[in-house]
């Protein structure tokens, strides 16, 4: 199947759900990796939205990305109570690690705020971090 | 040999408890997967007949089940952190399997509901208004009172949404309470439904929470039957803070940017796709079921001081020895949290400031530990409670770096609504540095001959904190929501306390 017929039938799966934009944005950035010019427009057609309107919703949430990333990813959290348990003593760490082959990014808390520093790579999550760990993590990813 | 216990909540995941479970499994135990206790330095928590180990590795197990183990705590339910509670949101946290429609039923699950539809709307409002219940999302408003606003509203079709997006930093018991008690939100927001006539209901989730979207999804569908004919969704919200504000909401809701809205109108009377609508925080919807069973509502206005009803699930969290979450009636203090129940430190050096409620809650100093938590005593000290989480920084902490972070995260974060938010937040930032850096000299562009109306002389460092207080002031005054109004809270109390942070002269 085109990824267009597949978009497609993203969209009409959600047609009858109240609000459908947000939920076929997350499945088309779950099977595409990101949602691109063309997907957009596809969208907007379905929904009967200017792609402008679609871009406005894409552009605004950090879980949406505008082209594709074939790094794996490790989100690292960097707010208040992991900093108070000292990630970013640890983030230079998996920075290294990383080079160009791992994307890390930052996030804003993962519920975990106790046992800091956090890490999530895809739906699982690490905690307790310290430098060796984040090391093994991001090299593992 | 009897049950072995551990959670399956994802902060004992992200500490080992899978592998845990793995490796008591292989030695023949049987292992049932429970909620957590809520005691976050033990985990992964084992639990044998009520009997605790903690915090265990799979090296533990021979010993734990040989009984020569030197992690045991002895008796859970008596350790003096989960005995001192009075835990009514969290009474079955570490008790039931979270997705067990049978350990729910058998732990008092579906009562408050049972009874509710007996009782009848107007009933369920008049109880729910008694109970003192106030929502806990920062504000504090009756929950009562919007229910019945809402119900009062004209109209057919009206909404329940649950607002789980609220992920201030240092908060999790929204998340604990989705991962190990799904069914009490479930039954929660039915009650809602019957008390103002709604059929359906909205669960707007924070992507950051895989876990909890699973355990809400499992949970709707094995209830599916018993609140039918209310109908429940989960929605994945998309990284973005500010839809945890109830607005903001609503518009990501019906797929638009995460925009703040001008109230009025009130959601009560305009809110998701423009129909009256309930728009209530996890744990104020979870507390709901406790408060329609019998004798309910008295027993929740029992509890707490004055206009602080029921008690406050609070999250210890950050630099501390016993970190976790502690239900407790309002009205204890700062101090008595942090110090008796959280141990101090984890690092053992001496408390140098916490923030109370979040990223955008004041940086306390240890001289406000007498500080009654309660609603009306945090505001007059200018501080918030919000989702009840508090963070401990140690003496290492470096508050002007916090106070510049406090910054960055407004940017990153803001919807861009509003300009003193939009843009205060960015030059805020520049601020803090400058102020670092003991001032500065005309830069480049303020050289240049056009530029005839920019100040002649450098700007000193005095000058720079003068412009830091004039920005908050304007942030504080002119932003639509809490995200740019609230910022200027950590930033000026960091500033406050510990001026020498930011290079600063102490003022006696
Ligand atoms: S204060 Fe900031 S986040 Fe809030 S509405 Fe204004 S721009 Fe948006
Ligand atoms: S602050 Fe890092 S998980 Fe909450």
């Amino acid at each position: 199947m085109s990824s267009a017929a597949r978009i497609q039938e993203i969209c009409a799966a959600h047609s009858a759900r109240k609000g459908p934009l947000l939920p076929i944005l997350h499945d088309l950035q779950a099977e595409f990796g990101c949602i691109d010019e063309e997907a957009e427009g596809l969208v907007a057609k379905a929904l009967n939205l200017s792609r402008a309107e679609v871009h406005g919703v894409v552009s605004f949430y950090h879980d949406f990305r505008p082209a594709p990333d074939a790094r794996p990813e490790v989100q690292i959290c960097r707010a208040e109570a992991c900093k108070a348990r000292g990630v970013e003593a640890i983030v230079p760490d998996a920075e290294r690690a990383a080079g160009k082959r791992v994307r890390l990014s930052t996030v804003y808390c993962l519920g975990l705020c106790s046992v800091g520093p956090n890490a999530r790579i895809g739906d699982a999550v690490y905690s307790r971090l310290d430098a060796e760990r984040i090391q093994q993590l991001v090299e593992g990813a | 040999m009897s049950v072995v216990r551990i959670s399956d909540d994802s902060l004992a995941k992200a500490c080992g408890a899978d592998a845990l479970a793995a490796a008591f499994e292989k030695a023949g135990a049987t292992v049932e997967r429970v909620s957590s206790w809520g005691m976050h330095w033990l985990e992964p928590l084992v639990e044998i007949g009520g009997r605790g180990f903690g915090p265990a590795t799979p090296g533990d197990v021979d010993a734990i089940l040989d009984g020569s183990s030197a992690l045991d705590i002895g008796t859970i339910a008596e350790h003096p952190f989960i005995a001192g509670q009075q835990r009514l949101t969290f009474a079955r946290a570490g008790l039931t399997r979270p997705l067990s429609l049978e350990d729910y039923a058998a732990t008092g699950g579906w009562a408050g509901f049972e009874r509710a539809k007996g009782l009848g709307s107007e009933k369920i409002l008049e109880e729910v208004t008694q109970s003192g219940l106030r929502g806990r999302g920062g504000a504090g408003f009756p929950a009562g009172i919007k229910w019945q606003t809402v119900a009062r509203a004209a109209g057919e079709e009206k909404y329940i949404v649950c607002n789980a997006d609220e992920g201030d930093s240092g908060t999790f018991a929204d998340r604990m309470l989705m991962e190990g008690d799904p069914f009490a939100l479930v039954e929660g927001m039915a009650i809602a439904g019957l008390a103002v006539g709604a059929g359906h209901g909205f669960i707007y989730l924070r992507s950051e929470y895989p876990d909890a979207i699973a355990k809400m999804e499992g949970a709707i569908a094995l209830s599916a039957e018993i609140v039918a004919p209310f109908k429940l969704e989960v929605r994945v919200g998309a990284g973005a803070y500010v839809c945890g504000e109830e607005t903001s909401l609503l518009n990501s809701l019906e797929g638009k940017r995460g925009e703040v809205r001008a109230k009025p109108p009130l959601p009560a009377l305009e809110g998701a796709f423009g129909k009256p609508t309930v728009v209530n925080n996890v744990l104020t919807l979870a507390a709901v079921p406790h408060i329609l069973a019998e004798g309910g509502a008295s027993l929740y206005e029992s509890l707490g001081i004055d206009r602080s009803k029921g008690t406050m699930p609070v999250q210890l969290a950050g630099n501390i020895r016993h970190g976790g979450l502690y239900e407790t009636a309002f009205g204890i203090s700062l101090g008595t949290l942090v110090n008796d129940i959280g141990g101090g430190t984890e690092s053992g050096r001496p408390v140098k400031a916490v923030q109370v409620g979040g990223p955008l809650g004041a940086y306390m100093h240890p001289d406000r530990f007498d500080l009654p938590f309660d609603y009306e005593a945090f505001t007059a000290a200018e501080s918030l409670i919000g989702h009840g989480g508090i963070t401990v920084f140690d003496e290492t902490a470096d508050m002007g770096a916090m106070a510049r972070f406090a910054f960055e995260f407004c940017a990153a974060e803001s919807c861009g609504k509003c300009t003193p938010c939009r843009i205060g937040a960015v030059r805020g930032a520049e601020l803090i540095d400058r102020i670092r850096d003991g001032g500065r000299v005309r830069d480049r562009i303020e050289l240049a001959p056009q530029m005839h109306n920019t100040k002649t002389a450098a700007r000193s460092q005095e000058d720079e904190v003068q412009l830091v207080e004039d920005l908050c002031e304007v942030m504080r005054d002119g932003s639509l929501c809490a995200l740019g109004g609230f910022t200027p809270f950590p930033v000026m109390s960091a500033m406050r306390h510990w001026p020498e942070d930011f290079g600063l002269e102490r003022k006696v």
